[in-house]
């Protein structure tokens, strides 16, 4: 079940208009009757061409969503990171464990003790302490909870050379 | 949030649609008017429901292949403006300050670092320890070597 980090990424082509497209549409995607025309001309490409392109950088996963993002913690939910220090010859069972919870956004193996690091988002704050509970009966290691005290930024500033 | 800006996100969590008009396409799904539909996302946009509306890109596939969990030891007193400045930097994606589960892990500052290898990484962990001066007093830098699982936020019907 060792799957690459790079999964269905990283080998598509990308040319300039590709290039600008990610760059151009990582926020601020407009509220209007006709959004995509609107990026487009300031592009300058076409609407369809846009279209067609964003629909390439998906299946290619270039990029892995388009749309808004939510906040969790505002929709009423919980959100939180949590790690674990699992044995290298569990780490298998408990990936499937941790993997299969609908709670669990992402998931990253991390080269350090704490070798397991994923995300629990939930849509109440006690869905948290649930799944927390859950996941340390079903694989018998603790969960280091580290919810977030303050935020002093998110935002994805990734630039790539047009 | 409402039954109808629930519907809405309901309607838009798996992405917005790939159509000329995406907002007529999500009024029609929640049978409110488009007009109303680019009301409620301009206002949860507002309140920071919404964070942003865009694309989210594959870090591997744009060439920053390291992607570095930068995590320090910081001054609890001085940990706010430190953050604050550190999260100015253009490099850093996330920045957080969350709880220390000592003895096993002394770090309650996290930052996420991205770059083409774990040398640039490392190069921008510097300018992070030199801002830090010596209000840190450790930190480790932490390499995802598997994407295990990645799914978007969800919320059920």
């Amino acid at each position: 079940m060792r799957r690459p980090l790079c999964e269905g990424g990283g080998v598509m082509a990308l040319d300039a208009l590709d290039r600008a497209i990610i760059n151009q549409m990582q926020g601020g995607f407009p509220l209007c009757a006709n959004p995509y025309a609107e990026v487009a001309r300031q592009l300058g490409t076409s609407e369809s061409e846009l279209l067609a392109r964003i629909q390439k950088l998906l299946d290619g996963k270039v990029l892995t969503r388009f749309g808004p993002m939510y906040h969790a913690e505002r929709l009423g939910g919980g959100l939180s990171l949590a790690a674990m220090k699992i044995p290298a010859a569990d780490f298998e069972r408990v990936a499937g464990i941790v993997n299969a919870m609908p709670e669990v956004a992402h998931n990253y193996a991390r080269d350090h003790a704490l070798n397991m690091w994923f995300v629990l988002a939930t849509e109440t704050p006690q869905g948290q302490q649930e799944a927390i509970e859950r996941i340390e009966r079903e694989t018998g290691y603790p969960v280091f909870d580290m919810p977030k005290i303050r935020e002093y930024f998110v935002e994805l500033k990734l630039r790539i050379e047009a | 949030m409402d039954a109808t800006d629930r519907a809405i996100v309901l309607a838009t969590q798996e992405g917005l649609p790939l159509v000329p008009q995406p907002y007529h396409a999500v009024a029609e799904q929640v049978g409110i008017s488009p007009v109303e539909v680019m009301t409620r996302l301009h206002a949860m946009l507002e309140s920071g429901v919404i964070r942003r509306i865009g694309a989210v890109p594959n870090h591997y596939a744009l060439g920053y292949k390291a992607n570095g969990m930068t995590v320090w030891d910081v001054d609890d007193a001085r940990i706010d403006e430190l953050g604050e400045r550190i999260g100015q930097l253009d490099f850093v994606s996330h920045c957080y300050q969350r709880p220390r589960h000592l003895p096993d892990w002394p770090y309650n500052f996290f930052a996420m670092v991205h770059g083409h290898d774990r040398a640039e990484v490392e190069r921008k962990a510097q300018k992070i320890a030199e801002l830090l001066g010596d209000a840190s007093s450790g930190h480790e830098i932490l390499y995802s070597t598997r994407l295990l699982k990645k799914t978007g936020l969800r919320i059920s019907v």
